[in-house]
């Protein structure tokens, strides 16, 4: 990674790219463009406020809250599994990738380990979590920006990934099948060699997204050099996952700080950067994990061993005294859990650092200057899920 | 269980394990760099690691942190650390019968790990790609004057970060560019995270708590339990 570490020599060259963007020469009456709550760019309700001058933007303002569901206040009063349950919603499409850096978190506050076929069922629902969610970000991108048949494509084969979570968890959306100690159940008879097919399928996909979206002419026109996010401003902005990767800064949870539960090691794997920090890096630093997300789940299908699924742990789970921060590399970027035990049934304190919310805060920074389309392409591009930023 | 720890005490079975160089010398690093602003501190060996500072210090820990490379920006929040004064009675009523609490018990206030001296404690957390580890630092904030100095010029990402410490906790953050509110409408009263703040929707309707887990056949307290 070539950046410049000087903060002063950083914030004064952002400034000028900025003001170098907006025209400053041509003064024209401003405009107030109200885009959402509900709007088709928008994976929920996220509404924002553009000031335009002409077509071009001059500040973007995100307004939150129009999902805010307090869970933070929620984990208060409940026990270490009702959290479970409710951490689900809120990244609705990788759901049960929420649930994990929860669940470890509270393991390493209780020194329980789960044993290996737990470790690799876990690691391979998280993979399956990530192709689902990042198999309809390809799609939804496309239908963004005009390509409908990705969506179509990317709705249909969707469906082998929910299907095998579905038969293996009993939920499509939110499997809530994570628990201290293990998982909830074996896998089902059959469902490794259908997860093979699945996979397989969602490999084929993969190079139909390929051909049918990143190498189209349209798309690399409505993607390429626009919203270029440099690398030392999405550190500060705490930007993580591809959106991270896309600026090439080469930094995977799954391979730098593995938490220990999961087995990404016994999988032979890559980490994909892209060097341009724009709207088609991200989408193709996506792609790419997609596909690497759906190798892993084969390595560790073939790999996977025998045992219990359930280390010992008490009926009722008191999680003793102590503070810990877990975080993992879900589909969004770094999802991690910070919590505070005094030693109860109820957590004293769960702060959840999201990865959509530290993503879509640079939405002002980035979309200053940019022209309103290309508003569509930063937004769909930098991907968040409403729930994750609201919470 | 043991008494958390304050400044720089470590339970016994956390000493007997193998102390942490890489974070010690980080630790020291950070100190020297510092000056006289760490007031505490605490590492879990080949874990994390914990620093207090003192809260005027805490803009310059921003900038030293980010001089040492610990540039990703990853979360700032507030710790209340006020044991709820509703006791238990918000908890799940069948709840309290398996575990034995007793509702509504009067605690004092124990802060977590690197001690602490006030209710309130702003806490943050950044992480270095190149040493592969996190720093979480924590700041007190006195109740009489709950404010402290934004990060948001240091690190943008702060920014919305204390949008939120702002309006959930009430702490204010000196010289931050936008301070409204994030989440909640703008007179919306109080401060929901607060641990005096009810949740009404526990009031109104009682939670059922855990319907399907009883207490074990003859066995008292709910240690002796067995896994599925």
């Amino acid at each position: 990674m070539t950046a410049i570490s000087d903060p002063h020599a950083i914030s004064t060259l952002a400034a000028e790219a900025n003001d170098n963007r907006v025209n400053l020469d041509f003064e024209t009456e401003g405009m107030t463009l109200n885009m959402g709550p509900q709007h088709p760019a928008t994976h929920g309700t996220l509404r924002i406020i553009a000031k335009l001058d002409g077509e071009q933007v001059i500040s973007a303002e995100p307004m939150c809250g129009y999902m805010h569901r307090g869970y933070e206040k929620l984990t208060e009063v409940r026990t270490y599994p009702q959290v479970n349950a409710l951490i689900n919603r809120i990244d609705w499409l990788g759901s049960f990738a929420n649930e994990v850096p929860f669940i470890l978190a509270a393991e390493k506050l209780m020194g329980v380990e789960a044993p290996p076929r737990a470790q690799w069922i876990r690691t391979i629902l998280f993979e399956m979590s990530r192709v689902a969610n990042i198999s309809l970000f390809l799609g939804d991108f496309g239908l963004q920006l005009g390509g409908m048949t990705a969506g179509f494509y990317a709705f249909r084969d969707r469906e082998w990934v929910l299907n095998q979570i579905e038969s293996a968890t009993g939920g499509r959306f939110h499997p809530n099948f994570d628990r201290i100690g293990g998982v909830k159940d074996d896998l089902p008879k059959g469902w490794i060699t259908e997860s093979h097919i699945a996979m397989d399928r969602l490999l084929a996909f993969c190079d139909e997204m390929e051909d049918l979206l990143v190498g189209n002419e349209i798309f690399q026109a409505r993607t390429r050099g626009i919203g270029v996010i440099p690398a030392e401003i999405a550190l500060s902005y705490g930007l993580s996952g591809a959106n991270l990767r896309a600026s090439g800064v080469d930094w995977d949870l799954r391979r730098d700080n593995c938490p220990p539960g999961l087995v990404y090691d016994q999988a032979d794997w890559k980490v994909w950067t892209h060097p341009d920090g724009d709207c088609f890096a991200r989408t193709w630093v996506r792609l790419q994990e997609t596909r690497e997300a759906a190798k892993i789940v084969k390595q560790l299908l073939d790999t996977i061993p025998a045992g219990p699924v359930m280390a010992k742990v008490p009926r009722i789970i008191k999680v003793p005294e102590g503070e810990a921060y877990v975080a993992t590399e879900n589909p969004l970027g770094e999802m991690g859990y910070y919590i505070v035990s005094k030693g109860d049934l109820v957590p004293f304190r769960v702060k959840i650092r999201s990865a959509s919310f530290n993503n879509i805060s640079i939405l002002p920074w980035v979309a200053r200057g940019a022209y309103v389309p290309d508003l569509i392409s930063i937004l769909g591009s930098l991907y968040f899920i409403l729930g994750d930023i609201d919470r | 269980m043991s008494q958390l720890s304050s400044a720089d005490t470590q339970t016994p079975e956390e000493s007997a394990a193998a102390t942490d160089e890489v974070r010690e010398a980080v630790l020291a690093t950070f100190t020297s760099r510092l000056g006289e602003g760490v007031v505490g501190s605490h590492i879990r060996p080949g874990d994390d690691l914990w620093i207090r500072v003192d809260r005027a210090q805490w803009h310059e820990v921003a900038v030293v942190g980010k001089a040492m490379g610990y540039r990703f920006f990853d979360f700032l929040s507030v710790i209340d650390w006020l044991p709820s004064p509703f006791g238990r009675d918000m908890d799940a009523q069948q709840d309290l019968e398996v575990s034995g609490v007793i509702a509504k018990e009067p605690a004092p206030i124990v802060q977590g790990y690197a001690g602490g001296d006030t209710r309130f404690q702003v806490f943050a957390r950044l992480y270095s790609i190149a040493d592969g580890m996190g720093i979480t630092f924590k700041a007190d904030v006195p109740d009489e004057d709950l404010s402290i100095d934004t990060w948001s010029t240091v690190f943008a990402g702060a920014n919305w970060h204390e949008r939120e410490a702002l309006e959930m906790f009430g702490v204010s953050f000196n010289g931050h560019p936008n301070p409204i509110n994030m989440y909640l409408p703008a007179d919306f009263q109080g401060h929901p995270l607060r641990k005096d703040f009810p949740l009404l929707a526990r009031r109104v309707r009682p939670w059922p708590g855990i319907v399907d887990v009883e207490p074990m056949p003859g066995v008292g307290n709910e240690e002796e339990g067995e896994g599925e």
